[in-house]
């Protein structure tokens, strides 16, 4: 990680950039009456956008709504079938993305799209490297690429693989090649995904000196804090076609929503907040559970109908922690009961013959089986947990896939769809569907909503509350405060590896969450 | 909705086995002649079924491995094994019962080796494999003592030679075996799991499927496939080579897998289509033959027809040629033109 980098100054989060009148002069970039149709679909019908020098325009739209689209028609991956596109006032028509970068247009996409194997200068520089006597000259990408990443507040080891840098330093490097390579707009698709909150303002912090120096950005996120925090101007997509243009100061999160999703998201809170009953019986204990080097022992008892909220920073041992329950990793101290039986996990499989279920968070690298349909997706846990003798025939499946896709509204065209064409929010509920369709009684989400969109994230919310009612334990793991006080009957919060503290009843609100998770910093400051 | 089964008979790999025979007619006019002697058919298709059943057989455990996203380079050398071995155990005059398992046991251990590289240790499946390719030889060799061994034994030139049904041998066990393998993957859960591990292997390992058992045992049946292979390949020469028994069908095992349209990055599969891919090669080799022209044409023929079915399937192009077959406009979901964006 970068240490030299100044964090973002906090009066400057209130403090919006007047909106800059006849704004027309410095228009960068026009998209007008764009249309995109696949086969019957319309993905885009009439969508204007307008970006402007120096200014980050957040982009919003449910998954479906047409954002990643109009994206590729920008950066030329899809070429419209309508609409024209001018940069600087100069009608163009991309075909190819090259077209588009050398127009000055970069993209950081967000699954980091650089070479992971190769050190930080060539992933700087490939494709361009600086020649000397016809031969690639090193010292000089060297030197450019320290002074490069300087810009950005980044001192590293040039010379080192990329992929030994956390995400967020790749993520820095991606903005810093687009930018060198194009230079007047820059589009970050969800570049916040991955990061923790003080990676997400190192990045804001390099955004802003972006936009200072001109650039015309446009954020893509579905973090609508994210977006009132970075962006002076919002454009809502909503199932292809354009809701509006709004200047930042004009709008409050609830009118934003509504623009999003149609409708207002106040419902779900109200209906979430209230429920404080007492979990029924203890289920299982977890007794000094732990891994060297990975968890320290932690004592954790869950109850039947109990929502167990884990909080913590990103490698705080969260994910570790789930790991370890679900029996992915072995623990190598403790013991864990269940109604009074000494149970060891030494693989998944001992952990979903007790009726225990797993969503990971990397829905894609641990999660789906893309190129399997929807249907064997959501019995595949279940199957694997009878045998491979007592095969589900065909009409048994989709019974299963079928009652699943209803009762979880996965929005596909068919059971037999491969999942990998389903957006992110119903591939996340076919991952819920898979293990329900176990019948568990304790099942571990790690953070269930991320990269989702709102709609489908407030769905999923609703089904933990659900899920708890109907008897189940859950251990939700989330990055998103305002959700965990709304589902959990306790919040656990982990730091530093360890379990630290358990809230409970009044507690559990987002700042005693926050003063929890910071208290050692706190504690360190004194 | 079940597959219509006339969209399965229209397959594209029936479709090349079907024009490849129908060259084969053109050049050969002959070539679909088939006469009844000697209680058996005789005649240029039936040559096709007998000599393409090894690679037929091959490649129904290939399938397999490759689903999973491996690969077997030994399969040839494995076949020399036990060729070796069933020779050996037939001049030492061992029972029946001994020289037909003792191969299959060899096999066996073969794949087991292979599968123990793969999935226990994590070696590169194509490294793995590479060590037996090469050992194999070596081990057939020691087997052999170095020279041809050649044996008079009814039950495994009955084997190689012989025929039941009508039908010659091979053909014969490559048929119930083929029939064999694809009901024991459809009809219990087992396909579905291979093709689990294939696609995500780290998934599949969250669902809780027992990858590592899994992919053992299918490289002990592809060993064993091979074993099975080796025993025909000896019974019909009368002799176990250690040199040349099964040489370079490890290529045309893959190449019939392929052929059967299972990614060599694993996932969905078919065995009966990885056999219809072993016949479409056989069928090209027995054309060449029968029309005359020199053998070496095999060689770029194959060659050309692995350029034309890795064009087809190129993700490029399939889009494109799907709406060429199916006359009809490309139709992706609504969610087919978002990523999670």
């Amino acid at each position: 990680m970068p240490t030299d980098f100044r964090p973002a100054d906090p009066g400057s989060v209130g403090n919006r950039q007047p909106e800059t009148s006849g704004a027309d002069a410095n228009v960068v970039l026009v998209a007008k009456g764009i249309v995109k149709t696949f086969g019957n679909h319309t993905a885009l019908d009439n969508v204007e956008l307008a970006l402007h020098a120096g200014e980050v325009h957040a982009l919003l739209g449910e998954n479906g709504a047409g954002k990643s689209t109009l994206i590729k028609i920008i950066t030329g991956a899809y070429t419209p079938d309508h609409g024209e596109i001018s940069v600087d006032g100069v009608q163009v028509h991309f075909t190819t993305p090259q077209q588009a970068q050398s127009a000055g247009i970069g993209t950081v996409y967000q699954e980091v799209n650089l070479l992971p194997n190769m050190t930080v200068i060539d992933n700087l520089f490939i494709g361009r490297q600086p020649r000397r006597y016809g031969l690639v000259d090193r010292r000089k990408m060297a030197r450019e690429a320290h002074r490069i990443l300087s810009q950005y507040g980044l001192d590293i080891d040039v010379h080192a693989e990329l992929s030994t840098f956390s995400v967020a330093v790749q993520q820095i490097i991606a903005i810093a090649r687009a930018v060198e390579l194009s230079g007047k707009v820059l589009i970050l698709d969800e570049p916040t995904a991955s990061l923790d909150r003080t990676e997400v303002e190192k990045l804001f912090e390099i955004v802003r000196r972006l936009k200072a120096r001109g650039l015309a950005i446009v954020f893509i996120t579905h973090f609508l804090d994210q977006v009132f925090e970075l962006s002076d101007r919002v454009t809502v997509l909503r199932n292809g076609r354009l809701v509006g243009s709004e200047t930042i100061g004009d709008l409050d999160r609830t009118s934003l929503v509504r623009m999003m999703l149609g409708k207002d998201l106040a419902f779900v809170h109200a209906e979430l907040a209230a429920d404080d009953t007492e979990p029924s019986s203890p289920l299982m204990h977890f007794r000094d559970f732990g891994r060297s080097g990975s968890v320290n022992p932690f004592d954790l008892t869950v109850h039947r109908g109990e929502v167990i909220g884990v909080a913590g920073l990103l490698g705080s041992g969260r994910t570790e922690m789930a790991r370890l329950m679900f029996g992915i990793d072995t623990a190598d101290q403790g013991a864990l009961n269940i109604d009074g039986e000494k149970i060891s996990l030494r693989a998944p499989q001992d952990a979903v013959s007790q009726g225990f279920g797993f969503c990971p968070e990397d829905r894609k690298v641990d999660g789906i089986f893309g190129d399997l349909s929807v249907r064997e997706n959501i019995i595949i846990a279940m199957q694997a947990k009878l045998g491979w003798l007592q095969a589900l025939n065909r009409d048994e499946q989709m019974e299963i896939a079928e009652h699943f896709i209803e009762a979880l509204d996965i929005r596909t065209a068919s059971a037999d769809l491969p999942v990998k064409l389903l957006s992110g929010g119903n591939q996340q509920k076919v991952i819920l569907a898979r293990w329900l369709a176990t019948d568990p009684r304790f099942l571990i989400l790690d953070e269930p909503t991320r990269g989702i969109d709102v709609g489908a994230h407030a769905e999923i919310v609703r089904m933990i509350s659900r899920l708890r009612e109907d008897g189940l334990a859950l251990i939700v793991i989330s990055s998103e405060l305002d959700e965990i006080v709304s589902y959990s009957s306790r919040v656990v919060v982990m730091r530093d590896r360890s379990l630290v503290a358990e809230l409970r009843g009044a507690e559990i609100n987002p700042s005693s969450i926050v003063r929890a998770i910071a208290a050692q910093d706190a504690e360190a400051a004194e | 909705m079940r597959i219509p089964s006339v969209k399965r008979l229209l397959s594209p790999q029936l479709i090349a086995l079907l024009g490849v025979l129908l060259f084969n007619w053109i050049v050969f006019p002959g070539f679909f002649d088939v006469a009844w002697r000697d209680g058996r058919f005789f005649g240029s298709l039936i040559d096709v079924i007998n000599r393409g059943a090894p690679v037929a057989i091959l490649s129904i455990g290939m399938t397999a491995i490759i689903a999973t996203r491996g690969v077997d380079l030994s399969v040839g050398a494995v076949m020399a094994v036990a060729g070796a071995v069933a020779a050996t155990c037939a001049v030492t005059g061992q029972p029946v019962i001994i020289m037909l398992l003792a191969p299959l046991a060899v096999g066996m251990l073969c794949g087991l080796w292979n599968g123990f590289l793969v999935s226990i240790l994590g070696i590169q499946p194509f490294v793995a494999t590479l060590v037996l390719m090469v050992a194999g030889r070596g081990v057939a060799q020691l087997i052999t003592e170095g020279s041809i061994v050649t044996f008079n034994d009814p039950v495994l030139i009955f084997i190689g030679t012989g025929s039941f049904l009508g039908l010659p041998m091979p053909a014969v066990i490559a048929i119930a075996l083929m029939v064999g393998a694809h009901l024991l993957v459809r009809r219990t859960a087992i396909g579905l799991f291979i093709e689990a591990i294939g696609i995500n292997r780290s998934a599949a390992n969250y669902t809780a499927l027992r990858s590592r058992s899994l992919v053992l045992a299918i490289y002990a049946f592809g060993g064993v496939c091979a074993a099975i292979a080796g025993t025909i390949a000896a019974g019909d020469i009368r002799g176990a080579d250690a040199n040349n028994t099964g040489l370079w069908l490890e290529l045309d095992a893959i190449l019939a897998v392929v052929i059967g349209g299972t990614s060599l990055m694993g996932g969905r599969f078919s065995i009966p289509l990885s056999v219809v891919g072993a016949l479409i090669i056989q069928a090209m080799n027995t054309g060449i033959l029968v029309s005359g022209f020199p053998p070496e044409f095999n060689l770029i023929v194959k060659a050309g027809l692995i350029i034309i079915i890795l064009v087809l399937q190129s993700a490029k192009l399939a889009p494109t040629l799907d709406r060429i077959i199916k006359q009809r406009p490309v139709q992706p979901s609504i969610q087919t033109s978002e990523k999670t964006g």
